[in-house]
């Protein structure tokens, strides 16, 4: 009886896996397949990949993809620090509200989001371009830090500081020798969130980027309209492996920095 | 008589409209190792965070070897504090920890690693300069901690509850260390602890507080054989505290007997309250005794018997080596020099009576 309980249980699990990665693997696979056409399997081949990387225009929006990405990222990642440090010294209902208008945008579509932030910088009369996708990618990364930052926070024993103001440091030498090393780990991992957020945006950027700049996403877009070339299987292979190898990293960095601590 | 090292004045603080402190005054001296003792919510752990700088008093004046250092921030202060839970800084090693505060003052390396030396050698736990905090067991950390206090050589050594995360036997341990190290440094303690033992074993001088108010100061010995009122007998140790009325000098009615006692100046058939440690009533045969009860509980706690005897209405809690079994009838009697006068406080605010040493 067990032993089927346990059979299911694998068959279960197996089937939401399936459900969840066939998708991306039919296109993985696609991605090598030397035929034109999805329809026969023509044998393996890199030269998707090979066209991909000779493609000006998509190494371009390469570029900008990850510099936006790292941009906003980092400075997401200090306007959220920041901001926790200010939701810590907050009476505790301010700091509730405070938390949920910053998760809100988190829960919001996307689309509003996109479309909001459109109509905001139309507004204020700004161009669009670099400038705009960065400011729009900031603002939809600072939650990520947020909440990834606050918990580390909270888990802080108040004493430390103190200690070190006891010792004589100045404030701001205390939380930069005692308190930013202590919430480093909850920075990191909000950075690598709000850079995998950053990187596979498409909505947001689409309607803030203007013409004459584009990010991976975009891009895949705009070829996919004019016909589907197997340049972009490839292409959104190393997205989603991009992307996957971040996540994974995002989720064994605190637990690698508590253990390294441990070695020493 | 010791120099004054800091004095508190007129301090008062509240939290949220929360009365912490009323009118604070205490007086600490060079080289005394003071006590502040009573239950949570006392105010202790406030008042040592108003001399460490780190809660601004609302009212009253805090006075630092003749300087006036009342609105001067933690940083600035010559006095260094051992927190509760130790506070150590995590991602350093040891050695870090204990160099910070030299660091910050900018000393040359040379001095900093003697003093590392010698701070670790004065905590026992040399050779651990290299190992990080998290490797360390609660008792070796909090030993850090108070060797990364003393490095800065302060003249005060503020310490807030802390050997409470230990447990008994390491605690009993850490007390000796403490004594030992403040006589080795030759500075003032100010220790704050809910735990009497820790206090009598320790201290020069105990503040024992209760509600924001200093209700008595004394050397451990006043504060157990002459407690002031009953917040204080009760707090300290075990005991019999007993309504009673004082009909004249040296002699007092407890429960409808009278007791022959030496306390002078109390008036005639003045309402006290009585304070009789339980190792101070004697169980005698019940002809020879003041008054006679019957045994109604025993328990074995080691070193004594502790038993309740039922006598004139109350259940006198009685410590002895001897043993009188449950139902036995026996006689009580109390040595008049034993027996400890107590005004009975008219309010709660004079229950706390504000004292200076």
């Amino acid at each position: 009886m067990p032993k089927t309980a346990d059979f299911t249980k694998k068959i279960y699990v197996a089937l939401i896996f399936i459900f969840l990665y066939a998708p991306i693997a039919t296109l993985i696979v696609l991605s090598f397949n030397a035929s034109k056409t999805r329809a026969k399997w023509g044998g393996f081949t890199m030269q998707w990949y090979v066209s991909l990387m000779q493609d000006e225009t998509i190494l371009d929006a390469l570029g900008t993809t990850l510099l936006i990405a790292l941009l906003s990222a980092f400075i997401a990642a200090i306007i959220g620090t920041v901001a926790c440090i200010a939701m810590s010294g907050m009476k505790k209902k301010t700091r509730a509200v405070f938390m949920g208008v910053t998760n809100i945008p988190m829960l919001n579509a996307d689309i509003v989001t996109g479309i909001s932030l459109m109509l905001l910088f139309i507004s204020l009369g700004l161009r669009f371009g670099f400038g705009t996708i960065l400011l729009s990618h900031i603002t939809f990364n600072i939650p990520y830090v947020i909440l990834s930052v606050y918990p580390r926070m909270k888990q802080l024993n108040p004493s430390v500081y103190e200690a070190a103001l006891d010792l004589g440091a100045s404030p701001l030498t205390a939380f930069f020798r005692v308190t930013l090393p202590d919430l480093m780990p909850g920075i990191l991992s909000g950075f690598l969130m709000a850079f995998t957020m950053s990187l596979d945006d498409f909505i947001i950027t689409h309607f803030t980027k203007g013409s004459g700049i584009n990010t991976l996403s975009t891009k895949i877009y705009t070829e996919l309209r004019k016909g589907i070339k197997p340049e972009m299987y490839a292409l959104s292979t190393i997205i989603f492996v991009t992307v996957l190898v971040l996540l994974i990293l995002v989720n064994i960095t605190p637990d690698k920095a508590s253990k390294e601590k441990k070695n020493l | 008589m010791k120099k004054e090292l800091i004095r508190l004045e007129h301090i008062s603080k509240s939290f949220d409209g929360q009365m912490v402190l009323d009118d604070l005054a205490l007086n600490i001296h060079e080289n005394e190792f003071v006590t502040l003792l009573g239950p949570s919510g006392c105010g202790k752990t406030t008042t040592l965070r108003i001399l460490g700088g780190f809660v601004q008093p609302d009212t009253g004046k805090v006075i630092f070897d003749t300087q006036d250092i009342t609105r001067m921030p933690p940083n600035k202060r010559q006095l260094n504090t051992v927190f509760q839970k130790y506070a150590l800084f995590t991602h350093m090693t040891i050695a870090e920890n204990i160099a910070f505060g030299l660091k910050i003052k900018k000393k040359p390396k040379s001095y900093i690693d003697d003093k590392i030396k010698y701070a670790l050698k004065l905590v026992n736990l040399e050779g651990y300069g290299n190992r990080m905090p998290d490797s360390l067991s609660g008792g070796q950390q909090q030993r850090i901690a108070i060797a990364r206090a003393i490095v800065n050589e302060p003249k005060v050594l503020l310490l807030d509850e802390p050997l409470g995360a230990l447990d008994l036997k390491l605690r009993q341990e850490m007390q000796y260390e403490l004594i030992r190290m403040k006589n080795e440094l030759g500075i003032t303690f100010v220790y704050v602890t809910h735990d009497q033992e820790e206090a009598l074993t320790m201290s020069d001088t105990i503040v024992v507080m209760n509600q924001g108010y200093i209700q008595q100061i004394g050397s451990p010995e006043s504060i157990y054989n002459e407690p002031e009122n009953a917040f204080v007998a009760d707090f300290i140790g075990d005991s019999n505290i007993i309504a009673a009325t004082m009909v004249e000098d040296k002699c007092v009615e407890i429960l409808g007997t009278r007791f022959a006692c030496v306390d002078t100046g109390f008036g005639k058939n003045k309402p006290v309250d009585v304070v009789i440690r339980p190792e101070d009533v004697e169980l005698v045969a019940p002809e020879n005794g003041t008054i006679t009860g019957v045994v109604t509980h025993l328990i074995f706690k080691g070193v004594h018997y502790e038993m309740e005897v039922m006598a004139n209405g109350f259940e006198w809690l009685v410590h002895s080596t001897v043993l009188s079994p449950v139902g036995k009838e026996v006689g009580l009697r109390v040595d008049p020099f034993n027996i400890q006068i107590m005004n009975k406080p008219e309010s709660e605010d004079e229950e706390a009576v504000a004292l200076e040493i």
